[in-house]
């Protein structure tokens, strides 16, 4: 169990993790790594089982059967209810994500096969405004739980996200009780609901769907949790611990089934499906 | 806030009240006629309020939702319900103070009251954790609403909370979780629930008791997906411009009428509900009790669908 031993992270950001060179350093021991090894390890460094953040399409591959993949709801976009503007004006945010990521935005959710077993699988893409929740999220999310109700499917979701897109105000909030409450109805079925947590999972997504799994399990490592670290210490006026939020400090305190590394995770959720489907 | 426990822009209202009073005790004293100015002080009084109130900014609102002197849960049950039998604790960890539960009459129907309570002074300010939700409150409260699901017994929600408490302990003993479970669970629970935002309502925190059939909001409290000063450290990475966050997050209760999120905005006393608790607790008693009829019509399928259905269809959004 390599990870317990690893340094804290750095704070996520929204910068590409996946490097386009040859070689690499780890985030997490700076151990010098070939780029292509990292690749046939389904990037988890080989020293320190430092898991380094990839895109969705990564989950794909990783999770789903090859070419099984439907995507659906591709072409929902955001809009700018508010009027929002900081040091940019929302639509241009998006824009830029947009275009920076090719993608509509921070969700792809689709059907798809695992191990022959048809699943309405969703995956968040932090690289889209740091995987912030928005309407689009939580349409998407929502259609997905849906199809899942309606054919009688398992739902599989791979969460990677720092919470509700503030730019969509109280309606960004409003997804989480959106989401949830179409997990209520799911939970009325017989369909099973497996819940991926991956660094960062945190805030509004936190607290609504990805903690609402008949099982959830997480990448070791992952940044988890409510509150930002940053608004704890300034409210309690302390430092926190090194392991404060990580998957395995969740994992202690309860709140986990199972962490989970990357090269395991489709034989697990595989596993569990099976478990859990008559 | 001002020292004496009034905000900035009610300093005129005030000043000019005190001139009103005085005048009233000396013209009752020495048999003068004033009449006619006090007349004309009360007319311009009147004027005055017009004038701040109609156009507050929804920072002011903001600072109207936090005023010292605005009433809590506790003085809305004590001036709308009878016969409260207050409940505590999760059965699991603790009581948390900072909601407030238990059966309640509203004109003699049984009911549930749920709400976040802060304290006034700084004893009881600590008590009450600021109005700041553990994880063991919102389960407090989900067991509880559940008992009163099970006997069939309707519920009533205040919401007044600066945030779910942002702690280590929360974290422990999982906030997230804890709010997330009370969201889905409140959202099949068979009986009527009417929620109010007689305050704050700040992003999860409030959310986690606020799943219901008819969401009030008075006229100056707020609801957001952050706290304005949140979103201030955040997008402009400077607390002191919350006042700009508040009116880019639209918090206000116009704002969420408009959005469609809130049912109804309850009209506050002049100058605030903090001016008079009890006509302000008079005005919701009013809409509970409305609210209340038209939902006990109908049956218990009609209500969850119609409660799946106000969620389902948040969201602004366009398909290309
Ligand atoms: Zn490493």
């Amino acid at each position: 169990m390599e990870w317990f031993r690893r340094k804290p992270q750095p704070p996520p950001t929204e910068r590409k993790e996946i490097p386009d060179g040859l070689w690499t350093k780890c985030n997490s021991c700076g151990e010098i790594i070939y780029v292509r090894e990292l690749e046939k390890s389904l990037w988890v460094c080989r020293k320190c089982s430092y898991h380094f953040r990839i895109r969705p399409e990564d989950y794909m591959a990783i999770l789903l059967d090859e070419g099984s993949f439907q995507e659906y709801d591709a072409g929902l976009v955001s809009l700018d209810p508010l009027g929002f503007r900081d040091s940019k004006k929302y639509p241009d945010r998006i824009a830029d994500a947009r275009r920076k990521t090719m993608k509509n935005d921070a969700v792809i959710c689709g059907i798809a096969t695992m191990a022959g077993r048809q699943v309405s699988f969703a995956v968040m893409d932090f690289s889209f405004i740091g995987g912030s929740m928005g309407s689009v999220v939580g349409e998407k999310i929502s259609r997905a739980i849906e199809r899942a109700i309606d054919r009688l499917i398992p739902l599989v979701i791979v969460s990677c996200s720092g919470g509700a897109r503030m730019q969509e105000g109280i309606l960004s909030l409003l997804q989480m009780a959106k989401t949830s409450a179409l997990l209520a109805r799911l939970a009325q079925t017989k369909a099973p609901y497996v819940s991926i947590l991956t660094n960062p999972t945190t805030a509004g997504v936190m607290a609504s769907y990805a903690s609402l799994g008949d099982v959830i399990i997480a990448e070791p490592g992952a940044l988890l949790g409510f509150a930002g670290r940053r608004v704890i210490e300034q409210t309690i006026g302390q430092k926190l611990p090194d392991d404060f939020q990580t998957s395995e400090f969740f994992m202690n305190h309860g709140f986990l089934d199972k962490i989970v590394p990357r090269p395991e995770l489709r034989s697990t959720v595989s596993s569990l499906l099976d478990y859990m489907s008559s | 806030m001002a020292a004496g426990g009034y905000l900035d822009f009610e300093k005129p209202i005030l000043e000019l009240e005190k001139k009103i009073r005085e005048m009233k005790e000396f013209a009752s004293g020495e048999e003068i006629e004033l009449s006619s100015e006090i007349v004309s002080l009360e007319r311009k009084l009147q004027k005055l309020q017009n004038e701040i109130f109609s156009k507050l900014s929804r920072w002011q609102r903001v600072q109207l939702a936090r005023h010292p002197n605005r009433p809590y849960t506790l003085d809305y049950i004590s001036h709308i319900f009878t016969d409260f039998i207050e409940l505590h604790g999760d059965r699991g960890y603790a009581d948390d103070k900072a909601v407030v539960c238990g059966f309640v009459k509203l004109d003699g129907q049984k009911a549930l009251v749920v709400g976040q309570q802060k304290g006034r002074d700084t004893k009881t300010k600590l008590m009450r954790n600021f109005g700041m939700m553990h994880p063991e409150g919102y389960r407090k409260a989900l067991r509880l609403m559940k008992t009163a699901a099970h006997f069939g017994v309707p519920i009533f929600i205040f919401i007044d909370t600066p945030g779910a408490y942002p702690g280590l302990q929360a974290e422990e003993r999982g906030q997230a979780e804890a709010i997330a479970r009370n969201i889905r669970e409140m959202s099949v629970l068979p009986v009527p629930i009417i929620i109010t935002i007689i305050g704050e309502g700040a992003s999860g925190g409030a959310l986690g008791i606020g799943v219901g059939d008819v969401l009030l909001m008075l006229e100056n409290a707020w609801y957001s997906v952050i706290s304005p000063e949140g979103c201030a450290a955040i997008l402009w990475r400077d607390q002191a411009k919350a006042p700009d966050a508040a009116e880019a997050l639209k918090v206000s209760a116009p704002d969420l009428l408009e959005l469609k999120v809130i049912d109804k905005i309850l009209p506050e006393p002049t100058g605030g509900a903090h001016r008079n608790h009890q006509l302000a607790a008079q005005i919701v008693k009013g809409e509970l009790l409305a609210s209340l009829a038209q939902l006990k019509q109908l049956s218990t399928q009609e209500l969850l669908q119609r409660r799946l259905d106000k969620f389902r269809s948040i969201g602004i959004y366009d398909e290309i």
